[in-house]
This record gives C-alpha cells, structure tokens and sequence, in this order.
C-alpha cells in the first residue's frame, strides 16, 4: 500500500474514533445505556490506537512496547481503586492527561525549533503553559484529596497578585519567544514558571470547592489536549480535547452554581475571607438529642423518609450501613428516598457512586430539584454527614455568607434528624440554624455506629 | 493566520458545541463516571504520543514520547476500567429479587 493510502486509512480510523466518541457521550446520559457508551469508547480508542501502529512515520516500536507497558502497570491499579478514592484517582488521571500533552507540545519544540513559524510558536507556547500548570495542579489536588496535603485552603496576603503575575511571566516568556526564536532555554524558564503557577493556582482552594476544582482541572486538561490538536494539526485530539474541555466547563458551571458562586469567586478564595467573619455563634440556643432507640422508633412510624447524605458519610465510610438502614426501612413499608445535592461529596456525582457501590438502587437517588418538592411531604429527613448543603440561613439571612446558595430544604420536612459527631460548623465554618429548630432532633455519634444502632433497633423491636 | 489552523478551529468549535449539548443531557446519577470516561477518551493524545515515540528522531523527544505513551495509555486503560467498575453498580430498583 502507498504510504499516501496508508494515510488516508488512518484518517477514516480517526473519522471512525470522532463518531464513537461522541456516540459514547451520547449513551452516557442514562444508566441503561451508559454501558454500551463505555463499550464503544474502549472500540473508538482501540481503533485509532492501532490505526497510528501502522503510520508510516512511526519506524521503531520498542519505546512505544515499553510506553504501553508502563501505562499499563500504571494505568490497571488506578483503575481498580476503592469507590472512595475515585476523586484523588480522577485528580490524579487529569495530571497525567495534562502531562502527556505538556510532554508531547515539548517533544514538538525541540524538533521544529529551527522552522517554527510565530504563530505555531503562539500554539506550542499556550498548549505548553496550560498543559503544565493543569499538571502541577491536579497533583496537588490529587495530594489535597488523598489528605498528604492539608485540606483547608492556604492563602497570605497578595496571593491573587503573585499568582496572576506568575501567569502573566509565563505569557510574556511566550511573546519573547515568538519575537526571538533563538532564545531557545527561554522555553525551559517558560515551563518551569507554568508549573509554579500550577501550585499556587490550587493551593489556594480547598474543602467544599474541591467539586469545582477538580471539574475546572477537567476542563483544563481536555483544553490542553484540544490546543495539541491545532499544535499537530491532528482533528482527532481536537475533537476528543473539546468533549473533555466542554465536559468539565460545564461541571464547573453546575458546582459553581450550586454554591451560588461565580468561578472567579471559587479560583480567587473568598471562603478564607468569609470563615473569620461568619461566626455568628447562636448563644443560649439550645438543641434537642435523641438516641439511636428514639430515632428508630420515629423512623419506623414514618411513611416517607428521605435521607441526605454528605461527605461525612464518606468519611465514616457509614454507606453500608445506610443501605442495612435503607432495607429495614423499606421492609417495614416506609419510603426512603436519597437527596443528594450537587456538590455534597469531593466530586460531581461522588454520593451517587458510593451509594451505587452500597447496592442501593439508582432511581431512588434524586438530586436536589427533583427533591426539593418532597420535603413538605415527608415525615423524617435524615442528614447524615451533610452541613452546609441542608442549611436554612442560605434561604433567609442575608448576612449569611451562603445566602443564595440552593440547599436541600430538609427543614420543610416534618421531622428532621441529623446524625452528626458534635455541633462543630461544616467547611464553611457556618453556624447552621437547621439544628436549634424545634423539629430538629440532633443524633450524636459517628455516621457509621449511629445508623448501625439504628439498624439493630429496628430489627430488634420487629421481633 | 494559516489555514490549518482555521480549519481546526472550525471543528472545535463544532465539537465543543456538540459536547456541550451532549453533556447536558448527562443525568447528574452520573457525573463521576462521565468525567471518567471523557478522560478516557481524551487520552486519544496516546495518539500522538505514539508517533513522537516511534518516529525516534532525537533522545529528547523519545523520552518524552515514550512518558507520554506511558501517562496516556494509564489513562486510556484506568479511566476505562473504573469507569466500567462504576456503571456496573448503578442498578434500577426493579432489578431487586
């Protein structure tokens, strides 16, 4: 075959990949048919990958049998972590995406140097920078997840001007390139300044906006993969880097939504700001606790039950449990249903996959629109490891510092019982008036022995 | 402006458009597998890794193209299995006993 054939093969495999891929997004939007998505994701991937095998400009396939292998020994046990950790896995996949494109934009300088053009200095430049600073970021997302790094946002005074001066360096570092071409160890200074500013863009954030990080990462590295596309003049990562890119935007959009909060707000911390100013401590306030039997007893007398859980079900790793809860609800007749809010947990949809993992049925998992209707009508609404999300202040003080946030509004349900280890404020460091309500009934323990106990009450009093 | 690039810009757009509508249609059920999977998908750049890695024209951009076959072909394989581990625990209530 010529080699002109040969191309044009490869092209219609990539033609082929483009239709999958977007075919595998389509299939994505229900659980019925999300595994047929997967499946001809692995085939659209499978196809371009052996179609490039055969590209006349590959002549030596030892590094590339050795590369293979590595992602391989990397690549099987990432895949095989535990459901809790899906959100370090997923900084850490979003690391290693961004690298490959930050590696390939370099490998393309070295080679090119000599006949770059302004303009292709302009796409290797900009694809480099955000490929790097995605790479440094989403390791020390991953590091923040993980907990190897604190968790709580680090900020000092003048942050935001040093860290938007260190972005504007590697950018002017760019322009010097494009105007001098032969200052060539300019693109070395040029990296090196991107990764720096990779770590003070997401030192910075933590907590609660780790949902809206790890989606903006998102975004980020399926850019960075779209820029190498113009970079190479490849269609295929063009496409491929505009789903991913398009993907995580609109994730980000959701959780910043979510918080009532705008993405300049979330990458320029206001949350540090605010924690030392919102703490309205409510003195002289008294709660209302009851124990494990009390609980069981008001829950087995409910018809309608929804139970929000937060990340501090995770924490406690209590999913289990809640799922033993949920079938000894159920059995007794009661309806229990889940409301889970958009950025409850370190990741869009991470409630919804631990649950899943429980074995608790998807369509009894609602988001918080879907939800929200139901509260008047519900007898008992269970917080369990959820703070800021279920707040009230959100809908009715305005000095409050998530006013305008949509919360879960357990407080409309008859009953509302929080299990929660003590009256500690959430990552907000938010006082929560849910609690000092008279239909409020705080339980006091740890997530997992709290709905445990409940658990053998239950059972207990039906024999 | 060369033309390549306007042609590429072209199909961005296009695709990004086409991915914004998609994605919007993606049940919030399902956002965690949806990220894995789009990254997944976005470790397509193995493509190109491939061809810097085998083109084999200097020491520097091999290694560099074989630790971006490495960290893409990672992705391509882990977001593919997690993704496939997560949709398999995602069931319908009817399907119980």
């Amino acid at each position: 075959m010529t080699a002109l054939a040969t191309q044009q093969l490869i092209d219609l495999s990539y033609i082929a990949a483009v239709i999958g891929f977007i075919l595998a997004l389509k299939w994505l939007s229900s659980p019925v048919t999300a595994m047929r998505g997967v499946l001809i994701g692995e085939i659209a991937c499978g196809v371009a990958v052996l179609a490039t095998l055969f590209d006349p400009q590959v002549t030596h396939y030892k590094w590339i049998i050795i590369g293979l292998i590595i992602g391989a020994a990397i690549g099987i046990p990432l895949g095989l972590v535990k459901m809790t950790a899906v959100p370090q896995r997923t900084a850490m996949s979003h690391a290693f995406g961004a690298l490959s494109a930050a590696l390939i934009g370099i490998g393309e300088y070295y080679v090119g140097t000599a006949h770059l053009t302004k303009f292709e200095m302009l796409e290797i430049g900009l694809e480099v920078i955000i490929g790097s600073l995605t790479f440094t970021g989403s390791l020390i997302a991953a590091g923040k997840l993980q907990e190897i790094l604190p968790q709580h946002p680090i900020t000092y005074k003048g942050q935001n001007v040093v860290s938007l001066s260190t972005l504007g360096a590697a950018v002017v570092i760019m322009l010097i390139l494009m105007a001098h071409p032969e200052y060539t160890h300019l693109f070395q200074a040029m990296i090196v300044v991107a990764l720096l500013f990779g770590v003070m863009l997401v030192t910075p954030i933590g907590g609660a906006d780790m949902p809206t990080v790890i989606s903006l990462l998102n975004s980020y590295a399926g850019f960075s993969a779209a820029l190498l596309g113009f970079v190479l003049n490849s269609k295929v990562l063009v496409v491929a880097g505009a789903l991913d890119g398009a993907s995580g935007f609109i994730l980000s959009v959701i959780m910043c939504k979510a918080m009532n909060r705008s993405f300049t707000n979330v990458l320029f911390g206001a949350f540090g700001q605010v924690q030392v100013s919102a703490g309205k401590v409510a003195e002289g306030r008294t709660v209302r606790s009851a124990s494990p039997e009390e609980a069981a007893g008001i829950l087995a007398a409910a018809n309608k039950v929804v139970i929000v859980p937060g990340y501090g079900m995770a924490v406690a790793q209590a999913q289990h449990k809640v799922r033993e809860l949920f079938d000894g609800l159920t059995k007794r007749g009661v309806d229990v249903k889940f409301g889970i809010h958009p950025v409850a947990g370190r990741m869009p949809g991470h409630m919804n996959v631990l649950l899943a993992e429980a074995d608790i049925p998807y369509d009894k998992m609602l988001d918080m629109d879907e939800i929200n209707g139901d509260f008047p009508q519900t007898d008992v609404a269970l917080v369990i490891g959820a703070n800021d999300v279920t707040n009230p202040a959100a809908r009715t003080d305005h000095s409050s510092p998530i006013f305008g946030m949509p919360i879960l509004e357990v407080d409309k349900a008859r009953t509302v019982m929080v299990i929660k280890r003590s009256m500690g404020a959430g990552f907000a460091g938010i006082e929560n008036p849910l609690y000092y309500l008279d239909k409020t009934l705080m339980l006091f323990g740890d997530a997992k022995n709290f709905a445990g106990a409940i658990v053998r009450e239950l059972a207990g009093g039906h024999e | 402006m060369p033309a390549d690039f306007i042609s590429n810009l072209f199909v961005f757009i296009l695709a990004a458009f086409l991915g914004l509508e998609l994605i919007k249609r993606v049940s919030p059920l399902l956002h965690t597998p949806l990220m894995s999977l789009t990254n997944a998908l976005d470790a397509i750049v193995l493509v190109a890794a491939i061809i810097i890695a085998g083109r084999h024209e200097t020491k520097l951009s091999t290694v560099l193209g074989l630790i971006a076959v490495a960290a893409s072909f990672s992705n391509m394989v882990g977001g593919f299995l997690i993704t496939d581990r997560m949709l398999h625990m995602f069931r319908a209530a009817k399907a119980k006993k």
